[in-house]
């Protein structure tokens, strides 16, 4: 072997660095040093992407691509300071496990609403007293947000909502009982009303 | 305009480089934890860092702080030196090799790192040794015959 090659091919071992890597989180959480933490998650849906600041839930991202992509608009929205970092998502992640189970029907979660803006902070909070299980339409989102007429400002609100199921943009339908629309795709939407019609059977029955 | 990745990325691109690049520099005791402070400091300055700056050339530069911090540490307390020179670890390590390197003159072991553990390019290399590439060069050269002797015997 050259002595170049056997510089450049100096041995490391991979689980020793996966340690260290993992030691080095422990000690930035600790120092206060993640601004933002993330991790992933299988779900009914698909793949989330769940990210928390210090304040609370940030973000869920229905991973339609790749996950680098929800984490370059966080650290341009939010912090570049972003760490993988599973132990900050455990809350939100059994509740979201629990919701999926059909065994939570309400989150109980610290939110942290920056990346909510004006009109939007009214829609939200529209949206999140509608209760699980039921639905209402964009005109009476409108209208509970303080404008009746800006249907289609609350439409497009609701589409950018940052952090969708924990705050349940999918309650939100046409008057004529239609869809409308999903920033996770429609498919999606119509699998959480599923989920909560069956859910919600189920506790009146038990309860 | 450029856009610094975020963190994440920026530790799963150089994780593996720095750690080598302890490996090559300090006792095998002293890596782990130099590492993570290694890791530290860049987490805590990383938002200042311009976008356009050679993220690798910034933390190999971070490291070589922290190993020389270490270094300086240790001479100060006692001449002992790191674990006595056994045989190669069953992992593959051998100390005896490492030992000759960071035996080599400072600006010598520092090149020829940076070259060759680290993978930087003789202009950032250049930048970290506040000097010309050729010199770089130069001590990358001298510090390959060097090696080249001992470890040929």
């Amino acid at each position: 072997m050259t002595t170049r090659n056997r510089l450049s091919t100096l041995h490391v071992d991979a689980g020793k660095l996966d340690e260290s890597t993992a030691a080095f989180v422990r000690r930035a959480e600790t120092e206060g040093l993640i601004d933002v933490a993330y991790d992933v998650m299988d779900s009914p849906v698909g793949r989330l992407a769940l990210a928390a600041t210090p304040r609370g839930l940030v973000q869920i991202a229905f991973l339609l691509r790749p996950v680098e992509e929800a984490l370059s608009s966080l650290s341009r929205r939010v912090s570049p300071r972003i760490l993988h970092a599973p132990r900050r998502l455990a809350g939100p992640r059994s509740q979201l496990e629990e919701y999926f189970d059909g065994r939570r029907t309400r989150f109980d979660l610290p939110l942290d609403l920056q990346l909510v803006r004006g009109f939007q902070a009214h829609v939200l909070r529209a949206t999140r007293r509608i209760p699980y299980g039921r639905v209402a339409s964009y005109r009476t989102v409108a209208a509970r947000a303080g404008n009746e007429r800006a249907v289609r400002a609350a439409g497009s609100a609701l589409g950018a909502n940052p952090i969708p199921i924990v705050i349940p943009c999918h309650r939100v339908l046409r008057s004529d009982g239609t869809l409308g629309g999903y920033g996770g795709g429609l498919d999606r939407k119509e699998l959480l009303l599923d989920l909560e019609r069956a859910g919600r059977a189920e506790t009146e029955t038990s309860g | 305009m450029g856009m610094l990745p975020p963190f994440a990325a920026f530790l799963e691109e150089n994780r593996a480089a720095v750690y080598r690049y302890l490996t090559a520099r300090l006792a095998r005791d002293e890596v782990d934890d130099c590492f993570q402070e290694t890791f530290l400091s860049a987490l805590r300055a990383y938002p200042t860092l311009p976008a356009t700056a050679n993220g690798r050339a910034w933390i190999i530069k971070i490291a070589e702080r922290k190993a020389l911090d270490r270094y300086r540490a240790r001479r100060a307390h006692t001449e002992v030196s790191d674990t006595p020179d056994a045989g190669p670890s069953p992992d593959g390590y051998d100390p005896v090799l490492w030992r000759q390197v960071r035996d080599l003159p400072d600006k010598q072991r520092a090149a020829v790192l940076y070259r060759y553990v680290a993978d930087l390019r003789y202009a950032q290399i250049a930048d970290l040794m506040e000097t010309s590439e050729e010199a770089a060069r130069q001590n990358v050269r001298a510090a390959l015959r060097t090696l080249r002797k001992v470890w040929q015997t």
